[in-house]
This record gives structure tokens, C-alpha cells and sequence, in this order.
């Protein structure tokens, strides 16, 4: 059973996908939220300073000082974007904007200068090839297991937990950071362990996916999941469960048409956040339009009642509560009064004779009427 | 450093001509994405590119630049659009939204990239240059290319100036007067990716985001006048296209693009710290100036009240006093004062140390500036 999970390379890659793949957006729900993500941005990009400085110190590639060094660039970056925007010299994002070219920069000339030979490709760090998970691999007892499975399976535990630990202040730093520090609650130490932890996620899954699909695996999926539900709890689940299926959609899309697996895995996310665009339940484009829609008739038909109402029994209820009135005074294309008094006749609110196309309020309708005008004697 | 001559070698004329173009030209677009608070669309814009530019060859089947940037510009266009569509008309933020752009069209350039690559469509090589950019590539018909899109940018900046810079400073207020805003903004936003082309071939997609920033954030360090902070944005561009460039010549390794980058992110520190008035550094001295000045005329204060208490002008006052008085900082601001020839040390007794007292333009400056003479405000 286990084997046949270890020698089966297609298991392999969708597995450590899909482990980048919720590791990186459970942490992206919260950020998403504050509105902090493009943190990511600085950070998958500045952690290849972190990576190559470390290299250069201890001449390996797969030391465990990269999670720390890799961390620490993020964290600076992170740091220095702050420190450059409370000067209020420049906004946030021109801040983050500036440091991290900047230090992606250093790197790019860094890996030219001293570590040309090394496995540190650039093109590699940025799209990241997850085929290659296969030639790195650590014996764990009798099967020879991906690196990267073994950093990305540890680095996705502890982002779960980290979440699932504090959930409750997550969420109250995320909404309310005033009152979760009035409550005594650090928000600011909870947000730098979350970007920490992002760092850390980085670098794991620099081999994966690289820098740039890290962003996309780390925003979509929650944002997706945000465009679809109003529960935190559900945004969280629910990125996750997006990230897995795109890494799944995404590893067969990429094996059919022969391309970049990160980069399809990515593709997919953003395939279904387009779909909740248009298609949410709740705040998708279409459902906005139709409530917009129903939303609209519902008025028409209230104002088709009052008007009705308001003419009831006076002296120019003949010539007032007529079909033919509605397009002169109330203003409506005879197309537009028919197809309100067709649905005001199919609530059942208001009958109609054939003749002379008077129009009547039913017992509904009036009681309908009275609610509009007459709110407070509501029973 | 190389002597003048490598200034007429080929390959060094044009990546220098095209260094200097892609730095006015970002320069000038990216002050406008500052002063709109629209920075890092610039990043979305140009990581788009890459989608574009697999698209471009794969309709065109060839690596000129024609195809290549014409699909680069219309994907980043299609971009910028995307990021506002989804800022206005869904519930994510600015920055999930272009985080979502962002990574979502780059994700689609490496799928366009790896598509070509594993089937060795021919003339492919080099396409991924674009990722980070490669000067000795530049050709000079890239050159041509490359000044007609700077050309296009920068009258559609001197013929739209009066709109450009209402819709900068003040979008309400344009409102009001019935331009059409949504309009100019999308327009300078997608004027970006004219930029993103111009450095395609130099800087690369990936670190076009501080050509469009680092230049704009210097100037406006300098200047109070959009004409002036355009002008010197373009200034340092170029600048840093030029020096970034010359740079690179200086050995084997050493990548154009990210020297341009840092040279120009380099000018941005300088001028965040050091420019007059505005400067990071500047401001902290002319606050450490202020409390000095402040801290002075207390003393000042405080001497001529002891000195009219004890009806005596010339009363001298013992150091240690006013070291409980004024705290440590009183030493300084005596040192200060002696040098103003405000006041001067005195051996009073010689066993009892330090004592100073006001010389009489001391007397004067601080009868002519009746100030209270408490001790200041200082933390626990």
C-alpha cells in the first residue's frame, strides 16, 4: 500500500502540490482579509536573496539554515516595506514596491557573480519545476522519498496547526485588530508569525512551484473561496479544498498538454476564481445582476400597489386605476406596465377586468399596499 | 573601468540608447502610477507580459520584436483592465485582486513558455531572456522599435498633460468638470505596459516593477511642481539605465537588468533620506535642531531668572544644578550657548567645580525672549 504510494511518481507530484497548495492558503485566507496579501509578492521574490546568502556562507543548496535565512530576507522585507511606509515618505505599496526589486535584484546579481555552476537557476527559482522533485530524494526507511515531499509535508503541518491553534485570535486580529489589542491580544506578533510562516512556506515550495506561483497559490485559492462564502471558517476550509482540486486539475491538465505543472496548477486556480466571479452564489456578477433584476420588478410591482391604493375609491379611481394611466403617469413603456400587472395578477395582489382594463386591488394587494405606506400599524 | 572606447562597440551603443529610453519613459509613466497610488500595477502589467509575449510568437512564429511586444502590450492592457474590473465589481480587495492578475497571467506565461519549449517550435531559443531581460540582445531595429513606443507614450503625455495631472491629484474634482475619469485612469494605467515593452529586452519582466516606481518615488522627493518632478524622474531613469549598463561592463557576470534596478532603487534610498526639505535624514536633523534650540532657550531662561532672583547679573550658576534641572542634555546646550558667546564657564569657588554664567548678550537674548524656564518634559 505504501509502495505503491512511494513508486508512483503521478501520486508524488499531485501529493506535494497539493501540499504547497494548502499550506500556502490556509495562511493566504487571513492574509487576503487584511488586505496585507501582496506581502507575498515581496516575500516569495526576496526570500532568493535569503537562499543564495546562505549559500554562499555554507556551499550547500539544501542546508535547513535556507528555511532560516530564506525567512529572515522575507521577514526583512516585510520589515523595511514598513519602516519606509510609516515615514510616510511613500504609500504602502510603492514601499513594497521599491524594496523588493531591490533585494530580487541583489540576488539575481549575487547568483552571476560567485554561484553560476550551482543549482541555483534562476528561471528555475521562479517557475520552479515540479518534475524535478524526483532527483532529490532522502531514504525513509525502505523507500527513497522527495525532499520536497518530506519539507512540504512538515511546513504544511505546522501552517494547519498554526491556524488551527489560533483560529479565534486569527480572526479577531484580522477583523478587529483594535479590539483583539485592547483584549490583550499581540495582532502585531500574531501578523509577523504569520508572514514568518509564509517565508517558511516559500522556501518550501520554491522547488515546487517558484517565487511567482507561490503568490498565486498563497492568494487565489482564498480569494476564490472568499468570493464564495461570508464564514471564516468556510474561506479557510474552502481555499484548501480549492488548492487541492487545482493541483489535481492542474497536474492532468499539465501532463495532457505536456507544460509547466505549477504553472497550470496556478492557471486552474485562477480558471475558478474567474468562475466565482461570474457564477457565486451570493456576490458573483450573475447573482448580483438577477438580484439586481428581481430587485427591481419587486419595486415596480410595490409602486403598481400604491398607486392603486392611493386612488382607491376617489373620484378619479376610473380613470387612475385603468392599465392605460400607468404609461401616462406613472411614466412606464406600455411594455413595461403589462409585464408588471402580469406579475402583480400572478401574486395574486391585483385582478384586472377585461373590459376597459380597470384595475383592482385584491385583499392582498391592499394589506401589500398598507405595508408600503402604512408601516408602523405592520402587525 | 573600461576606457571611452567601449562606448562606440555596438552592443554597448544600443543597450545604452535603450537603457536611456526605457528610463525616460518609465520614469515619466511611473511618476503618474506614484502620485495615483497605483504602484505595483505596474508589477501586474508587466508580469502579464509574459503571456503576451508566448502568444505573440506563437501566432507570428518568429522571435522579432513586432509580435513579441504587441502581444506584451495587449496582455498587459488585458491585465490592468482585470485588476480594476475585479477591484470595482467584486468583493476582494486592491491587492487580492492584483495579486490574483498577477500571478494568474504569469502562471499562464510559463504554461505558454514550457508549451513552446518541450516542443521545440523552431526560433524559440531565448524566450524566456525576457524574464529578466538581456541587453547584448538588443538590436538596433529593437532601437527603432523601442523609440516609437517612447514616442507614442510621451506625446500621449504632452498632448493629455492639463487631464493627466487633474486625474493625478485630484479625480473628484475632474469628475466635476465632466471628464471622463474612468476613462483617463484605465489609459494611464494601461500606458504602463508601453513601458513594460520599451524594457522588455533589458530588464525583464520580473524587475520592470521598480523602473516604474524607484524613479517617480526619487523625484517627487525633489520637486513640489509636476512638471519639474517628470522632468527629473525622466532624468534619473535614464540615469540609471546609463549607469546601471555601464556597470555591467565592468565584468564578467554582472546582469544588466538587476544593476539598472539597483542603481535606480539606489537613487530612490538617497533621495528618501537626503533631499531638502522632504528627506528622511534631513527631517530627523531639523527636529534634533528644533528640540536643541529649544532646550537652549530654556537654560538660556532659567539662568536669568536664578540670576534676578539673587539680584546679581553676573550670578553664576553651578553645573550640577542645572544637570538636575535640565537632565543630562544640559551639557550640550551649554557647550551650544558658550560657542553663541551666550554664556561662559566661571570658577566660582575652586572647590565647588563648573559654575556658569550669562555674558551680557546672554543677559540681552534672554530678556528679549521672556520664555519659561521649566525644565523639559522628558520620559521615565
Amino acid at each position: 500500500m505504501l509502495a505503491a504510494f512511494f513508486d508512483n511518481p503521478e501520486l508524488m507530484f499531485m501529493t506535494i502540490g497539493a501540499l504547497v497548495g494548502v499550506a500556502a492558503s490556509v495562511l493566504g485566507a487571513f492574509l487576503v482579509l487584511r488586505g496585507t496579501s501582496l506581502y507575498t509578492d515581496a516575500i516569495s521574490h526576496s526570500v532568493l536573496l535569503g537562499i543564495v546568502l546562505v549559500y554562499l556562507a555554507t556551499g550547500e543548496v539544501n542546508s535547513p539554515y535556507q528555511l532560516v535565512g530564506a525567512a529572515a530576507a522575507g521577514l526583512l522585507t516585510v520589515y523595511l516595506s514598513e519602516l519606509l511606509t510609516s515615514s510616510r515618505l511613500l504609500k504602502r505599496d510603492a514601499a513594497v514596491g521599491l524594496v523588493f526589486p531591490a533585494l530580487f535584484a541583489l540576488a539575481m546579481l549575487l547568483i552571476g557573480l560567485y554561484a553560476r555552476r550551482v543549482h541555483i537557476d534562476a528561471d528555475a527559482v521562479l517557475l520552479g519545476e515540479l518534475a524535478f522533485a524526483w532527483l532529490d530524494t532522502v531514504p525513509i526507511g525502505e523507500y527513497a522519498v522527495p525532499r520536497s515531499l518530506v519539507t512540504m509535508g512538515i511546513i504544511a503541518l505546522a501552517d494547519v496547526l498554526f491556524v488551527g491553534l489560533f483560529f479565534k485570535e486569527l480572526k479577531l486580529a484580522t477583523f478587529d485588530a483594535g479590539l483583539a489589542r485592547a483584549l490583550g491580544f499581540r495582532p502585531r506578533l500574531l501578523f509577523y508569525g504569520l508572514l514568518f510562516l509564509t517565508s517558511v512556506t516559500a522556501v518550501g515550495a520554491f522547488d515546487a512551484v517558484g517565487a511567482v506561483l507561490f503568490i498565486a497559490l498563497v492568494i487565489v485559492p482564498p480569494a476564490a473561496a472568499h468570493l464564495l462564502t461570508d464564514r471564516l471558517w468556510l474561506m479557510v476550509i474552502g481555499g484548501g479544498a480549492i488548492a487541492l482540486f487545482a493541483s489535481a486539475g492542474g497536474y492532468w491538465a499539465a501532463m495532457r498538454w505536456d507544460v509547466s505543472i505549477g504553472g497550470m496548477m496556478a492557471v486552474v486556480n485562477g480558471l475558478i476564481l474567474l468562475a466565482a466571479f461570474f457564477l457565486g452564489p451570493r456576490h458573483g456578477l450573475l447573482a448580483r445582476l438577477l438580484r439586481g433584476r428581481r430587485q427591481r420588478a419587486e419595486a415596480h410591482v410595490r409602486m403598481l400597489l400604491v398607486h392603486l391604493y392611493t386612488h382607491e375609491g376617489d373620484e378619479q379611481a376610473e380613470r387612475e386605476n385603468a392599465a392605460l394611466a400607468l404609461e401616462h403617469h406613472l411614466r412606464w413603456p406600455a411594455e413595461q406596465a403589462r409585464r408588471v400587472v402580469a406579475q402583480a395578477e400572478a401574486l395574486g395582489l391585483v385582478t384586472s377586468e377585461p373590459e376597459g382594463q380597470r384595475l383592482h386591488l385584491t385583499g392582498a394587494g391592499r394589506e401589500a399596499a398598507r405595508e408600503v405606506l402604512e408601516p408602523w400599524r405592520r402587525r | 573601468m573600461p576606457g571611452l572606447e567601449i562606448l562606440s562597440d555596438f552592443t554597448v551603443r544600443n543597450a545604452l540608447i535603450g537603457a536611456s529610453l526605457l528610463g525616460v519613459v518609465s520614469g515619466v509613466l511611473g511618476t503618474f502610477a506614484v502620485l495615483r497610488e497605483q504602484s505595483l500595477i505596474g508589477d501586474a502589467v508587466s508580469h502579464a507580459a509574459l503571456p503576451g509575449i508566448c502568444l505573440g510568437f506563437l501566432i507570428a512564429g518568429t522571435r522579432e520584436i513586432w509580435p513579441l511586444a504587441l502581444g506584451a502590450l495587449a496582455a498587459g492592457a488585458a491585465a490592468a483592465l482585470a485588476v480594476l474590473a475585479l477591484t470595482r465589481y467584486s468583493r476582494l480587495k486592491p491587492d487580492a485582486s492584483l495579486g490574483t492578475v498577477l500571478s494568474t497571467f504569469f502562471a499562464a506565461g510559463t504554461v505558454l513558455l514550457t508549451y513552446i519549449q518541450n516542443r521545440q517550435l523552431p526560433g524559440q531559443a531565448g524566450l524566456d531572456s525576457f524574464l529578466f531581460g538581456q541587453a547584448a540582445a538588443v538590436l538596433p531595429e529593437d532601437l527603432w522599435f523601442m523609440g516609437a513606443v517612447a514616442l507614442v507614450a510621451l506625446g500621449a503625455v504632452g498632448l493629455f498633460w492639463k487631464e493627466f495631472k487633474l486625474v493625478a491629484f485630484d479625480p473628484g474634482f475632474a469628475r466635476s468638470l465632466g471628464l471622463p475619469v474612468a476613462l483617463i485612469e484605465a489609459a494611464l494605467t494601461a500606458m504602463i505596459a508601453l513601458a513594460v515593452v520599451v524594457g522588455l529586452q533589458l530588464v525583464g519582466v520580473v524587475l520592470m516593477v521598480a523602473m516604474v516606481i524607484a524613479p517617480g518615488t526619487a523625484a517627487r522627493q525633489w520637486c513640489r511642481r509636476l512638471e519639474t518632478t517628470v522632468l527629473l524622474a525622466a532624468g534619473f531613469g535614464a540615469a540609471s539605465g546609463i549607469l546601471g549598463t555601464m556597470l555591467s561592463l565592468l565584468g564578467r557576470g554582472l546582469a544588466t537588468g538587476p544593476l539598472i534596478v539597483l542603481v535606480a532603487t539606489g537613487l530612490a534610498v538617497v533621495s528618501l533620506l537626503f533631499a531638502p526639505g522632504r528627506g528622511a535624514a534631513w527631517k530627523a536633523a531639523a527636529r534634533r535642531r528644533a528640540r536643541a534650540a529649544i532646550e537652549d532657550r530654556h537654560i538660556l531662561a532659567g539662568m536669568w531668572q536664578l540670576a534676578q532672583s539673587h539680584g546679581d547679573a553676573a550670578y553664576a550658576v553651578e553645573q550640577g544644578m542645572l544637570d538636575a534641572m535640565y537632565g543630562a542634555g544640559a551639557r550640550g546646550a551649554l557647550e551650544r550657548l558658550e560657542r553663541q558667546g551666550l554664556v561662559e564657564p566661571v570658577t566660582h569657588m575652586s572647590e565647588e567645580g563648573l559654575h556658569w554664567r550669562l555674558t551680557p548678550e546672554g543677559r540681552k537674548a534672554a530678556a528679549a525672549e521672556p520664555l519659561s524656564p521649566s525644565p523639559t518634559v522628558r520620559g521615565e
